[in-house]
């Protein structure tokens, strides 16, 4: 054919034009099957809030509960528990909760909107191992004579205090993490959702 | 002309049959001094068959579905006829694969399999390897036992550990905020049909590679440079068939004899091949007090222990985990040796290998224990240090290989194979 050289120019913007097209169809048409992987309406939907009576917690009593499929550890602190919370800041890797995840009304020394009532998500923030409850100070916990109550992570040994704060040189990166909540009532809480509180 | 004749006649003029057969495997000249090493490729595609074959039939009465899946299992095994063998095959097979494959790998680390001209023919054994541990980590949750459940979270929290999107890559990844039922639903679609078909077709690859340059030899040399003048074959070389399909079959009755013992008497070899906590269904509220992979991935979960948080992220480790695998990749352009084979390499080499063996088994040890049962000095566990001396000893191996490889002190190689 007479002019393939004046031709070619043409070719390769058609060739380069139909590719970038294909590209963007291609793209486009992987954007259902990807999003097809996140949660369902019906996943999103069992992470609907949890009511959690708390009447039945004596104080130095723990209870786990769940929401969205995770434990929910709820903790009902002593006086002498609160004061050894106090007595950790020096071992905890961070005293202030500033690199850790959790609503701002529980951003403080206690962790907690009432200091009595400890709420965790209770998931390692290592790796998604679910801490147990070592809420016993002393030797008799396994942990050594000068653990003062906490969690410990069986799978690589993360310990936490009495305000789910991780301890120093364990590997576990962050303090256990905070659920929104809110107290529907003295002896009710909400879990899931904190406005309007 | 017999009727099998004109048939394969027929054949022939539309699909080239006879000359892939000779092509392939009567006129494929291998090398003539294969030893006992040069087993483990064919006896990798046998247990591929066999976890191909063990696993439609598995299929067959398992239920991926978050409430039924470890009853179907239990179903298989009691009530479904001949079901114990079919499950105690295809979970023998899973850990007879990875057995099978890190002996082909050091093969090639003793013989030089991956210089050049091997390069390509490594990366996809690499690619493969790569695949055989995803299909591996889908595949243990199916039973949804607790070790299932546990394991497959705490993986999957490694993803969540990448800075930025991890949270989001994680429930992406699961399909919910948890490990849950859309989590085993995708992971069984995974298994069983999404990574086997990218293993196949890398199979395929990895021999046709293999085939284009052809195989490496415990001598390191390259057989296709001395031709017989008369037939244009390598002198040094035999045809693969009857030759080496006679001896491969050798290890092929070996390798069942083994496997079948294990099958029938000790298919959970002490816990190793089929953990304990699994046989206890999968409980999202309750972690195992001990928690620990299958063992072929022991060795990067003891590196992944032995790395420490810092600055408030443990996405280190994760980085070591990974590095420790994806740094195979690289092996041919680290190696700067003159030589292949390490009959012919120097003292550096055979003592980088011997602690890279010895790393990895340490490591894969240790991976299997609870990170205290050394005890501790002061506030670290023993075998923390343990892991992180000799997950520093495994990566030397392969970044001081440029340096070392190249001042070692090698032999000259013979010019034909001895």
């Amino acid at each position: 054919m007479a002019g393939s050289e004046v031709e070619g120019g043409k070719r390769r913007f058609l060739l380069a034009a139909s590719s970038v097209g294909w590209g963007v169809a291609a793209a486009a048409t992987a954007v259902p099957f990807l999003a097809s992987m996140l949660p369902s309406a019906r996943a999103r939907a069992a992470g609907a809030p949890v009511e959690v009576d708390i009447s039945k917690v004596e104080a130095g009593m723990m209870i786990r509960s769940e929401w969205r499929s995770q434990p929910i550890f709820v903790v009902h602190r002593t006086a002498e528990m609160l004061s050894d919370v106090k007595a950790m800041d020096s071992r905890v890797a961070d005293p202030k909760s500033d690199a850790s995840s959790q609503p701002e009304y529980a951003k403080n020394e206690y962790r907690s909107r009432k200091p009595e009532y400890l709420v965790l998500i209770g998931i390692c923030t290592h790796l998604g191992c679910s801490p147990i409850g070592k809420l016993q100070a002393g030797a008799d916990s396994g942990l050594g004579s000068d653990w003062l109550g906490g969690f410990f992570c069986p799978c690589h040994g993360s310990k936490f205090d009495l305000a789910g704060r991780v301890l120093k040189d364990v590997p576990a990166p962050t303090n256990l993490r905070v659920p929104p909540y809110k107290f529907l009532s003295d002896t009710r809480l909400l879990i899931g959702e904190d406005t309007g509180a | 002309m017999s009727t099998a004749r004109a048939l394969l006649q027929w054949v022939d003029e539309r699909f080239p049959l006879t000359a892939l057969w000779k092509s392939q495997v009567s006129e494929y000249y291998a090398p003539k001094n294969f030893n006992f090493w040069y087993y483990f490729g064919s006896l990798a595609l046998l247990v591929l068959v066999i976890q191909i074959v063990s696993g439609i039939f598995l299929t067959m009465n398992y239920k991926p579905d978050a409430q039924q899946a470890f009853q179907s299992v239990e179903y298989i095994m009691r009530d479904v006829e001949w079901g114990w063998l079919i499950r105690y095959i295809h979970s023998t097979g899973a850990s007879m694969f990875f057995i099978v494959i890190y002996l082909h790998m050091f093969r090639a680390l003793l013989y030089g399999s991956y210089r050049k001209p091997r390069e390509l023919l490594w990366l996809f054994g690499v690619f493969i390897y790569l695949c055989l541990m995803a299909e591996a980590f889908f595949g243990y949750l199916l039973p949804w036992g607790q070790m299932s459940y546990w394991g497959a979270q705490v993986i999957v929290n490694l993803f969540g550990a990448i800075p930025l999107i991890g949270d989001d890559l994680a429930v992406w990844i699961r399909g919910d905020y948890v490990v849950s039922d859309a989590t085993l639903n995708r992971f069984f679609a995974f298994h069983v049909i999404a990574i086997p078909l990218v293993l196949l077709a890398l199979v395929v690859v990895h021999l046709i590679a293999l085939h284009e340059v052809g195989s490496n030899n415990p001598d390191g040399i390259e057989i296709k440079k001395r031709l017989d003048p008369n037939t244009g074959h390598p002198v040094d070389g035999v045809p693969f068939h009857p030759y080496y399909t006679v001896k491969d079959l050798v290890g092929v009755v070996v390798f069942l004899g083994v496997f079948s013992v294990i099958v029938f008497f000790a298919p959970e070899v002490g816990g190793y091949f089929l953990e304990d906590n699994n046989f206890i269904p999968a409980n999202p509220l309750q972690t195992p007090p001990h928690i620990a992979p299958v063992w072929y991935f022991t060795p990067y979960y003891a590196m992944l222990r032995a790395v420490p948080a810092f600055l408030h992220t443990q996405f280190w480790g994760v980085l070591v985990m990974a590095a420790a695998v994806l740094i195979f990749f690289f092996l041919p352009w680290l190696d700067h040796s003159r030589v292949k084979s390490i009959r012919y390499k120097g003292p550096y080499y055979k003592v980088a290998l011997a602690l890279f063996v010895i790393s990895f088994v340490v490591l894969g040890w240790l991976g299997t224990q609870p990170t205290d049962f050394l005890g501790s000095v002061g506030k670290t566990d023993i075998a923390v240090i343990l892991a992180r001396l000799f997950t520093v000893v495994y990566f030397l191996f392969f970044l001081l290989m440029p340096w070392y490889s190249r001042i070692d002190q090698t032999k000259p190689e013979p010019e034909r194979l001895t």
